[in-house]
């Protein structure tokens, strides 16, 4: 559909790639740990590895959880844009096919937050 | 289902009078005190009576001077010269 | 009684003054004059149908409002006078007035251009009229709040640059998106959005229970401008209501148009008065009554009522109701749960509701508090009590469309969030519900514009690239003094010493745990 009014509407998406200076965005859930309350929006170099997100970014944004310490995030279980995935840890985030805005979510069996209540 | 028409008045002494009026004139109506507002609803329609309220008031009383004490209303509002009427129908 | 007998009676005055005023052009085409009256699709045949049922001319209107006025005002200056301030129930109070008047006020604002613009555009004298009061309604309102919240701004923090604030910090984005896509929407798109979905369905539930609430809490000077706000709101919702009937009885083809409007508008809303759900169940000490109640009142019953009147023009009930029903029992948990974690990045303080606060939340929510929500605040406490308080670190991601962080969780599954995402135009974006990405697939190019806070950030535009910076500078929030956490801030520190107490870190602690 598209926006009904007085003129030809056509804009530029706001958050086009090239808005971010060779940065791309990324957004990271860990399922079930609700003590951070939504996913993780991050800033990260397309052609950092796989594994340097995990140790990098990850680790230490959810460092203050204490089922952290315990995960083991290269191990998990991977969805990339919802899809299965299976990362290749010394590739890029490029490589890896993880394109700008993409959404990574990340379950750790075992691990299913505190209180029973996925926090 | 209950369809309940409504309305909240500050609570002062003009609103006093007011829930009177409209007690008197909606007998099956319920009135709820809440921290500083009067809340009154009813099944369907409610009715304030600028006669009623004259009398309860012992002057000239216009209908529109209920603009200053109203919080909230719910119900389509019907209003004239002697009387404001809520009501879905 | 002569004269007695000379005078109008209310419906002739009414029609004397308002459409007799006006008049059919004749030396300029009507579509010229009022150009902006059809693109939205919406058909009107015969204007004269619109019924304003209070019937309100501008002579009245003058005179009621300046009684309001001066009514309102005697109670700012006694208020003032008194001190009133230290009769409140306790400062962490004050910090739901912050969020008012960055969040609320502003809106007054920008709903007195939006009312203003549409007073001008459309072709029926009644319309007009209706709107042009509405205008300097919203704009008494506006000021109004700047007068009740001045008082408050000499005695504590985070008050003092609401309008900067409100174009700026990430959280105000919410409601500063939300009417900035109603004013740039068409004259009838707006007042389906404004008074009939926002007015006459939802502000119920900020104007009347939580003003209450002020009034319960010692502030005498907020309950009265919310009450006096509200009264004029009154007849806003009546004219919202009037709108609606007016639009679907003109014509059929009207009746899909503002059943897409009505479900995108109560949604919009629904998000926006999430921050209201905290205000209610957290931020007012003494408690007056659960935001869960308060949507069963004001949304259940009274917009349960209201839906069953609108069958007879084919209206059903907004698309999304049953998901914003459901959420009664979450939302103003896992509102102040995201606040409370980013309150390093706020104008206001967050804190731990206190043990009695919490059984009074495990007796309002008895299936959700105590199992969801009551186990955060407890680790959190102990957190904080070994010098550990809780702050998230990492910036979170937000909706495309209602802009607030992607925190609310799936009906029915209150441990799994809700996010949908689809690509447009080959770009990627993200949304807190089904619903949102809903509206973004109907107009995708307005989203698409959409300034994100978080994504500015990471663009460079915020003035710095860390989050203390960009608050500090960019939001003029002063770090260390208007944010983070309650419990020993200076606003804190501040009432001990007008209570004639002193602040000391480990007395308080089990105070607040006591309390």
């Amino acid at each position: 559909m598209s926006v009904n009014a007085l003129y030809d509407y056509k804009f530029e998406p706001k958050d086009k790639v090239e808005n971010f200076h060779g940065m791309q965005l990324l957004y990271v859930l860990w399922p079930n740990h609700l003590m951070f309350c939504s996913p993780f929006a991050l800033l990260v170099q397309p052609d950092m590895t796989f594994r340097a997100l995990v140790d990098e970014v990850l680790k230490p944004a959810t460092a203050s959880h204490p089922e952290a310490a315990k995960a083991d995030f290269l191990g998990g279980e991977w969805l990339l844009n919802d899809e299965p995935f299976t990362p290749a840890p010394d590739a890029s985030l490029k490589d890896n096919g993880i394109d700008h805005k993409s959404m990574l979510t990340v379950t750790t069996p075992g691990l299913d937050g505190l209180a029973g209540a996925g926090f | 289902m209950s369809q309940l028409v409504f309305i909240a008045f500050q609570d002062n002494d003009d609103s006093r009078y007011l829930a009177e009026a409209v007690m008197e004139d909606n007998p099956d109506a319920e009135l709820q005190h809440q921290p500083a507002m009067i809340r009154i609803q009813a099944e369907k329609r409610l009715v304030i009576n600028r006669e009623t309220m004259e009398e309860k008031l012992g002057r000239d009383w216009d209908v529109q001077e209920m603009l200053i004490n109203v919080i909230s209303i719910g119900g389509n509002v019907d209003e004239d010269d002697d009387h404001f009427i809520l009501e879905w129908k | 009684m002569v004269s007695k007998n000379k005078k109008l009676n209310l419906k002739d005055k009414y029609q004397y003054l308002t459409r007799d005023m006006a008049w059919e052009p004749t030396y300029q085409k009507k579509k010229d004059i009022f150009p902006d009256e059809d693109f939205e699709g919406i058909k009107i045949t015969d204007w004269s149908q619109w019924e304003d049922p209070f019937r309100l001319t501008m002579d009245a209107y003058w005179k009621y409002q300046a009684e309001k006025e001066k009514k309102l005002y005697a109670i700012f200056d006694a208020f003032a006078q008194n001190n009133g301030h230290q009769n409140i129930s306790d400062a962490r109070y004050v910090n739901a007035l912050k969020l008012f008047l960055t969040g609320v006020s502003p809106l007054e604002h920008a709903a007195f251009q939006g009312y203003s613009k549409v007073g001008r555009q459309f072709s029926g004298a009644g319309a007009r009229v209706a709107c042009q009061m509405q205008a300097i309604d919203e704009l008494r309102h506006s000021q109004t709040q700047q007068h009740a919240m001045s008082h408050y701004n000499k005695h504590f923090n985070g008050l003092h640059d609401a309008a900067h604030m409100h174009d700026r910090v990430w959280f105000l984005s919410v409601p500063k998106s939300f009417f900035d896509d109603a004013r740039t929407a068409g004259p009838f798109e707006f007042l389906t959005a404004i008074s009939f979905s926002f007015e006459y369905v939802l502000t119920n539930l900020l104007f009347v229970p939580f003003m209450s609430g002020a009034a319960y809490n010692g502030d005498m000077a907020t309950v009265t401008f919310g009450f006096s706000a509200q009264s004029d709101e009154a007849r806003h919702m009546t004219l919202g209501l009037e709108v609606i009937k007016f639009i679907l009885e003109q014509h059929e083809d009207n009746v899909p148009i503002v059943q897409r409007w009505i479900d995108k508008w109560f949604w919009r809303g629904f998000r926006l008065l999430s921050l209201v759900s905290m205000m209610m169940d957290y931020m007012l000490p003494n408690k007056v009554m659960s935001w869960s109640e308060a949507w069963e009142v004001y949304y259940e019953q009274n917009g349960g009522a209201l839906f069953k009147d609108l069958e007879r023009y084919g209206i059903r009930p907004p698309k999304y109701q049953d998901v914003a029903n459901d959420a009664k029992h979450h939302l103003s948990h896992q509102l102040w749960s995201t606040f409370y974690q980013y309150s390093q990045a706020t104008n206001f303080h967050t804190w731990i509701p206190g043990k009695e606060e919490m059984d009074w939340m495990s007796e309002k929510y008895p299936d959700t508090f105590d199992k969801y929500y009551r186990p955060r605040y407890e680790y959190w406490a102990k957190e904080h009590a070994e010098g550990r308080r809780f702050y998230n670190n990492t910036l979170p991601q937000l909706c495309q469309v209602c802009q607030v962080p992607t925190l609310f969780t799936e009906m029915g599954e209150p441990t799994r969030l809700s996010h949908r995402q689809m690509k447009y135009e080959g770009e990627r974006y993200h949304f807190c519900s089904e619903a949102c990405c809903d509206i973004f697939k109907h107009e995708p190019e307005k989203y698409i514009q959409a300034w994100l806070p978080v994504h500015q950030i990471y663009q460079g535009n915020c003035e710095g690239g860390d989050v203390e910076t960009v608050v500090q500078k960019y939001y003029h929030i002063e770090v260390g003094v208007d944010n983070f956490e309650y419990i020993g801030s200076p606003d804190h520190k501040h009432w001990l010493s007008i209570k004639g107490k002193s602040f000391d870190s480990k007395a308080e602690k089990s105070e607040q745990d006591a309390a």
